[in-house]
Parts: C-alpha cells; sequence; structure tokens
C-alpha cells in the first residue's frame, strides 16, 4: 500500500446557477494576460452541448487520455506511443486549433468617442487579440452555446447523444420538455494524468504530497503533446510565449490556507475541497477494469482515513498526522467514498479524474392535459411517484450515464435513488405530507437511513464556508517543520533551497530571442 | 596565408563555436524559459502541415549524412561502390531541394498569415534567411559541384579536424570555389546565430521521453523517511 494524498474536488451541479462567476475569478486571477485570453481554466459548459473547446469528448478527433486493449486489458496512451511523439514532434496531427475554441477578441470603443459627426451611431467593431486586426464576423467565443443557445449546431451534435435513441433525443428538445444544466469544469488534478504522460520533456508533474498537477514554464518546449494528451482538454496553450499553462488548482492560495479563486467565489456554493488518501499502487489495476466497472475501481482506490492500517501506511510515507486529520474531515470523502453520491467526469477516459461531480436532480417529463401542465404520472399518489419518476427524468439515464459512469446505468440509478431518498426524508421531516411507508420505501431504494440522509442535506444545504473547504495545511513552512523535526534555524540544515520554493520567475515571461 | 583566409577560416569558426557554447549556456542557465521550439501550429496548422515535417525529416537526414562524412574510415567505404554513390548523390540532392521547398512554405507562412506575423521575432527572420542562403548554396553545390560526398572527405573534414585539434591547417578549404568556401562558411555562422534563435531546439530533443516513466512526481520535501520500494 503506497499511500498519498491528494487534494480533490466535488462540485454538486443541482446547485449550479451558471453564473459564470467562477469562471470570472479565475480568469481576473491568472488568465489575463496575453497569449492567454481565450484560456478558460475555470469554465461552464451547458449540457446538452458540444463545450469547450468544440467537442472537446469526442477523443476520435482529439485522441485525449487513456484506451484500453479490449484482448490484454493493457492500457495505452490514445494519442500515440512513445516513439510516435517523437516521431510526430514537427507536426501533432490532433493538436487543437484556436479556432476550435475561439479567437479571442475586444472592441474598437475608442470609436465611440471618437467618430466623426454623422447620421447613425458609432461602433464599435470587434478587434482580434492576437492579429490586432478587425474581425467581421465573430464566430465563436466561451460559452457560445450557453442556455441551449444555437441547438441545432451545438446541443444536437452533444457526443453524450449518441447511444440515445431518436425518440429520446427528440423528447429532450420538445418545448414544455427542454431540460439543460451546467457543467462547470476545471482541471481535474488527475491520479493517471493523460497531460503528463504525453509530455515528451517531462515538463508536467504532480506535487507528491497534494497531486496538484503542474506545467513547469521553465522546462515546457512547446512540443505540445499535453494539448492533446489531455482529454478534458484543461492544457492550453499560451500562443505568446508558447507555452502551455494549465490550471494551478490556485495553490499559492492554498498555501495560505484560502480554497482556489473559484471555489471562493462561487455563488451556487456548490464547490467542495478537501483531501483524500489514496493507494498508488493500485492505479494501474484501476485504470485496467472494463467501462462498467470504472467508477468502482476508482472508488476503491481512494482509501478510509479511518482505517488504522491506511493510517499507519500513512505515516509510514511521510504523511502527518495532520494532513491525515484534514483527510479525515474531508467533504470530498463523505460525497465520493462514503455516500457514493459523486462521480468522475468521462471516467472512460481512465485518467482517474479527481474532480467529481453529483449530478443534478431532473425535472420529470411533464404534458399538457386540457390545458393543464402536469408532471407525467403525478396527482394520484401524492409524492411517491418521485421514486417511480426517474425513469422518466427528462434528461435519459444513459445519458448521464455516458457523462459520468462510462455508460454503467446502474450506477447513475443508484446516486438518484439515494438523492431522491435524501428529498422524500427531509420533506417528511419539515413539511410533513408524506406518509411514514413511503419514507421507508425511498430509503430503502436509496439503500440509505435517516442519519445518512441528514448528514447529506446537511452537507448539500446548510454547509459553512469551513465544512465546504477544508483546506489541508499545505504551508510549506508547516510542512517542512513537520516533517523534519531536528530542523533549526539557527544551523540552517534545511532540506529545501530558495530557488526550489514558491514563484520562481526573475524574468517576465515573454519571448526574447 | 592571407589574413582574410584566417580571419575566415580560422577565427571566425572559433568564434562561432565558443558563440554557440558560451551563449548557449548562458542562456541555458539564465533564461532557460526561453528555450523552447516556439510552435506556432496552435495558430496556424495546414501550411505547417506541408512545411515543417517534411522540412524537418529532409534536413535532419541531410544533417546526418554531414555528420556521418565526419568519419572518413566508415564514409568511404560506404560510399566506395559506385552502386551506392550514384543514388545517394541523387537522394541527397533531392532532399536538399526538398528541404528548400519546405523551408519556402514556412518562410512564406511566416510572411503572409497575420497571426503567425505577431508571434515571429527579429531572432526568426534571421534564422530562417540564413537557413535558407545556406541551403540553396549547399543545393546549388550539390548540382553543380558533384560528388561532394567524396571531396567533402578531403576538404571540410580535415579541415575542422584541425581546427579541433587547435592547429589549423586551412590549405584544405582555401583554395576552393568561392561558393562551396560560402557554404562551410555559412555552417559556421549557423553555429554563430544558433544560440540567438529558437535554433537552441534541437538541444533540448526529448529523447529521455523514451525511457522515462509516463507519469513524473516531484516532492516537496526529499523524503528522507520514506520507505525503500
Ligand atoms: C532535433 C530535432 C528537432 C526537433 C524535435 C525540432 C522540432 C521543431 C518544432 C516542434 C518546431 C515548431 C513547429 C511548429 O511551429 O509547430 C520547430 C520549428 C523549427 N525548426 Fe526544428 N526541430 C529539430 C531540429 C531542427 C534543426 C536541425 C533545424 C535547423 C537547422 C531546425 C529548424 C527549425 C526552424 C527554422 C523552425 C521554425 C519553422 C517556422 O518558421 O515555423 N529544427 N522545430
Ligand atoms: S484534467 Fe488536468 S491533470 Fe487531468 S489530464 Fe487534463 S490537465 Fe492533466
Ligand atoms: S460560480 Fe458556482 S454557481 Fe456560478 S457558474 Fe460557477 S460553479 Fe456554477
Amino acid at each position: 500500500m503506497d499511500v498519498r494524498a491528494q487534494v480533490s474536488m466535488v462540485f454538486h451541479l443541482d446547485k449550479c446557477i451558471g453564473c459564470h462567476t467562477c469562471s470570472i475569478a479565475c480568469k481576473n486571477i491568472w488568465t489575463d494576460r496575453k497569449g492567454t485570453e481565450y484560456h478558460w481554466w475555470n469554465n461552464v459548459e451547458t449540457k446538452p452541448g458540444t463545450g469547450f473547446p468544440t467537442l472537446w469528448e469526442d477523443q476520435e478527433k482529439y485522441r485525449g487520455g487513456w484506451e484500453r486493449d479490449p484482448r490484454t486489458g493493457k492500457v495505452r496512451l490514445k494519442l500515440q506511443g512513445k516513439l510516435g511523439t517523437l516521431t510526430n514532434i514537427f507536426y501533432n496531427p490532433y493538436l487543437p486549433r484556436i479556432d476550435d475554441y475561439y479567437e479571442p477578441w475586444t472592441y474598437d470603443y475608442e470609436n465611440l468617442f471618437n467618430a466623426p459627426l454623422s447620421d447613425d451611431q458609432p461602433t464599435a467593431r470587434p478587434i482580434s487579440m492576437v492579429t490586432g486586426e478587425y474581425i467581421d464576423t465573430v464566430e465563436a467565443g466561451p460559452n457560445w452555446d450557453d442556455d441551449l443557445g444555437g441547438s441545432p449546431v451545438y446541443a444536437d451534435n452533444d457526443p453524450n447523444l449518441k447511444n440515445l435513441s431518436p425518440e429520446e433525443r427528440r423528447s429532450m428538445q420538445e418545448l414544455g420538455n427542454l431540460v439543460f444544466f451546467y457543467l462547470p469544469r476545471i482541471c481535474n488534478h488527475c491520479l493517471n494524468p493523460g497531460c503528463v504522460a504525453a509530455c515528451p520533456a517531462g515538463a508536467i508533474y504532480k506535487r507528491g504530497e497534494d497531486g496538484i498537477v503542474l506545467i513547469s514554464q521553465e522546462k515546457c518546449r512547446a512540443w505540445r503533446m499535453c494539448i492533446s494528451g489531455c482529454p478534458y482538454k484543461k492544457v492550453y496553450f499560451n500562443w505568446f510565449t508558447g507555452k502551455s499553462e494549465k490550471c494551478i488548482l490556485c495553490y499559492p492560495r492554498l498555501e495560505t490556507g484560502q480554497p482556489p479563486a473559484c471555489f471562493h467565489a462561487c455563488v451556487g456554493r456548490i464547490r467542495y475541497l478537501g483531501l483524500i488518501l489514496y493507494d498508488a499502487d493500485r492505479i494501474t489495476w484501476a485504470i485496467s477494469q472494463p467501462d462498467e466497472y470504472l467508477v468502482e475501481a476508482q472508488r476503491s482506490v481512494i482509501l478510509d482515513p479511518f482505517d488504522p492500517e491506511v493510517i499507519r501506511n500513512a505515516k509510514a510515507n511521510g504523511i502527518t498526522d495532520l494532513m491525515i486529520e484534514y483527510a479525515q474531515r474531508s467533504p470530498v470523502y463523505k460525497f465520493f467514498k462514503l455516500w457514493k453520491l459523486a462521480l468522475p467526469l468521462h471516467p472512460e477516459f481512465r485518467t482517474l479524474p479527481m474532480l467529481f461531480y453529483v449530478p443534478p436532480m431532473q425535472p420529470v417529463q411533464a404534458v399538457q392535459r386540457n390545458g393543464v401542465y402536469e408532471t407525467v404520472d403525478a396527482g394520484q399518489e401524492g409524492l411517491a411517484p418521485m421514486l417511480a419518476a426517474l425513469e422518466k427524468n427528462r434528461t435519459p439515464i444513459k445519458y448521464l450515464a455516458s457523462l459520468f459512469s462510462a455508460g454503467n446505468e446502474q450506477i447513475i440509478r443508484e446516486v438518484y435513488h439515494k438523492l431522491i431518498a435524501v428529498r422524500i426524508y427531509m420533506r417528511f421531516k419539515k413539511v410533513g405530507d408524506v406518509t411514514p411507508g413511503d419514507v421507508q420505501r425511498a430509503l430503502q431504494l436509496g439503500q440509505t437511513t435517516p442519519d445518512e440522509c441528514e448528514a447529506i442535506w446537511r452537507l448539500t444545504s446548510l454547509p459553512t464556508f469551513e465544512e465546504r473547504f477544508v483546506v489541508p495545511p499545505l504551508a510549506r513552512e508547516m510542512a517542512v517543520e513537520n516533517q523534519f523535526p531536528e530542523l533549526d534555524p539557527e544551523r540552517r540544515n534545511y532540506p529545501t533551497y530558495r530557488a526550489e520554493v514558491g514563484f520562481g520567475f526573475r524574468k517576465a515571461p515573454e519571448r526574447r530571442w | 596565408m592571407r589574413t582574410v583566409d584566417i580571419l575566415l577560416f580560422v577565427v571566425f569558426p572559433y568564434v562561432s563555436v565558443a558563440l554557440a557554447v558560451l551563449v548557449g549556456l548562458y542562456r541555458y542557465f539564465f533564461d532557460r524559459f526561453s528555450f523552447s521550439s516556439f510552435s506556432s501550429q496552435f495558430l496556424e496548422n495546414r501550411a505547417l502541415f506541408f512545411g515543417s515535417a517534411p522540412w524537418h525529416y529532409a534536413l535532419l537526414i541531410i544533417l546526418a549524412a554531414h555528420i556521418a562524412g565526419m568519419f572518413t574510415g566508415f564514409w568511404s567505404r560506404f560510399i566506395a561502390p559506385p552502386s551506392r554513390l550514384y543514388p545517394l548523390e541523387a537522394f541527397g540532392a533531392a532532399l536538399g531541394l526538398s528541404s528548400v521547398v519546405t523551408l519556402g512554405v514556412l518562410f512564406v507562412r511566416r510572411l503572409l498569415n497575420p497571426r503567425i506575423r505577431k508571434v515571429t521575432t527579429l531572432p526568426d527572420w534571421l534564422l530562417v534567411i540564413v537557413l535558407m542562403l545556406q541551403l540553396a548554396v549547399g543545393v546549388y553545390v550539390a548540382l553543380f559541384y558533384r560528388w561532394g560526398s567524396l571531396w567533402y572527405m578531403y576538404t571540410a573534414v580535415p579541415w575542422m579536424i584541425s581546427l579541433a585539434k587547435f592547429q589549423p591547417a586551412i590549405q584544405y578549404v582555401t583554395s576552393l570555389p568561392w561558393i562551396i568556401k560560402l557554404h562551410y562558411l555559412g555552417g559556421f555562422l549557423l553555429l554563430a546565430i544558433f544560440p540567438f534563435t529558437r535554433l537552441v531546439h534541437v538541444v533540448v530533443f526529448p529523447i529521455t521521453y523514451l525511457w522515462r516513466p509516463y507519469q513524473v512526481v516531484i516532492w516537496n520535501i526529499r523524503r528522507r523517511f520514506a520507505p525503500a520500494r
């Protein structure tokens, strides 16, 4: 057992209101520089939709992540082998282009002030932030298909709709039955990252102590394989400096005890952050499982931080008591491992993403009867139909399974049964218009208990800042002191040196030669 | 020995190598951020496909042949049978021509594509132009002074070896036609500008990828207490 610690995350999709505050919080801190205008380390997509960059989930197009050979069960990079990387290094056949994202632009605001007197209002024409020239028609931008805008072009081409019947697809778009939800995405800080594996320069690395995945700007040589290697397209190319960049999970904030900016800013309070312990020895086994077992395999890589055996091995690996304590308080451990409510996004990419999603509750289908708008099957039996209504969700289970469980519909059903049970139980307690029999049925179907329902409800609806963000003690000074009791400031016998920690730039990150 | 010859064939090569090594090292240790291929594929894909890949393959083979020729024992045995020499010369000329064409594609791409122009620096222009001239002269020499694979071993190679031994013997090259001399000097000019341009990407070719494990983990604190595994 090789116990390691990982800062990991849960996004509770039920609570996301699609306000994009998270994206802006991130942009203001990290990506308001030349070359990063189009970077959205945090972006919020409307599902169904084609996402950002367009069709990022289509790995036949972008070849990100890993691929399992069904015969041998062995896993390999979908992009290419190591030799292939070196022979394709002069031209990467699968690299997304800027037009797969969008050409960043601003507006000619000055014209509004300086335009000569005329009969017409002056306009502010769009100007490309790459070339500085006017753009006649802006054809793409961030959130171009927000809230189902342009559905026939975007929502219709969502790769996750592939397995739905034409009937199901049609019903998702019927007026009155229309459905969408938001999917905020940041880098998943994977356990088996495709970006790290694809980088021939070894510039991308996972931090041992907390699992944050970073790109060394000094080591990146613009071989641009990571952009293809990440199936989530969360490595962005800075076209100005010629370097890849990605979400850094705000590690400078984490190291000073603050949650990442997107977490902190989140209006819907959908985000949770905490430490989990995992067994690095089981990664190879987990990523080699067939699709339908992937979620369970990933759950089994995550360890129980209360298990004495785990604690012993964690300590042997140099994980401090304090870190273990934080892992025990982690909301992510609860949502993903204990309650089994949260699911990884596209586990079939086999990078073991460490950002988990609680899928959103769905409106059930509705019909118009004699001018009355009624949910399907509602009415006769009080609230009980909520249980039966799962199959009548406006978003077909199959669609959610394609997003969150590599097609395993049973897992999605289990999650929803539990979410519904929590609702029915809490309604029973707070409003009292549900019969105890219905509650019993709901709890049974959801495989849960009143205590668990209560805990889930509390962490979902009323969590405090400190409950949502259990930021582990990552301060470098503390980490060093914790691990090396014999350290002595007098003798300066520190194991790290100045140039090895913190921000390293002593020159502006731009081209000089 | 004329002073010009000494300047060109003794001083200049030494200065070039010194520049390449010293400035290269300086840049590596004090501005490693700039050690990069500065790929522009993200901004433009199509012309690059026809430019970059064939250009690099053609050039790397030509370069390899130039280096192989320095091992005269091996090389003279290798090219001894005419059945090998003829195709080799033809192949070389073809490669040379295609490298000129593909570099031309890259050049025009830099010139005409407004996005690429924005990420082009003066050193980029310098590099592409010097490379272009060197290749053009090389192709001219290949076409009009045949059997370069032979006489290379008796002119440039002994000259360079004499330089490496610090016993410059420039008589091997001084009496050659001026266009051949130009090609020889062009090689050293490329060395001289190498550390100032994006050419530095050649020396950071990521060969270690072949034996590195896929995943890279870096520990902040060296794991002194970690169990041996
Ligand atoms: C050792 C192996 C080499 C590798 C792996 C390599 C790789 C690359 C890469 C990835 C690019 C960027 C292409 C892009 O824009 O996406 C590039 C550009 C370039 N390379 Fe190389 N290269 C190598 C050797 C060389 C050599 C030997 C030369 C010349 C002597 C050279 C000259 C150039 C030039 C001039 C460009 C710029 C092309 C442009 O105008 O866009 N390379 N190289
Ligand atoms: S999600 Fe993040 S860690 Fe995972 S492969 Fe992509 S960039 Fe790497
Ligand atoms: S800030 Fe929170 S609620 Fe708003 S879009 Fe982002 S994740 Fe959703």
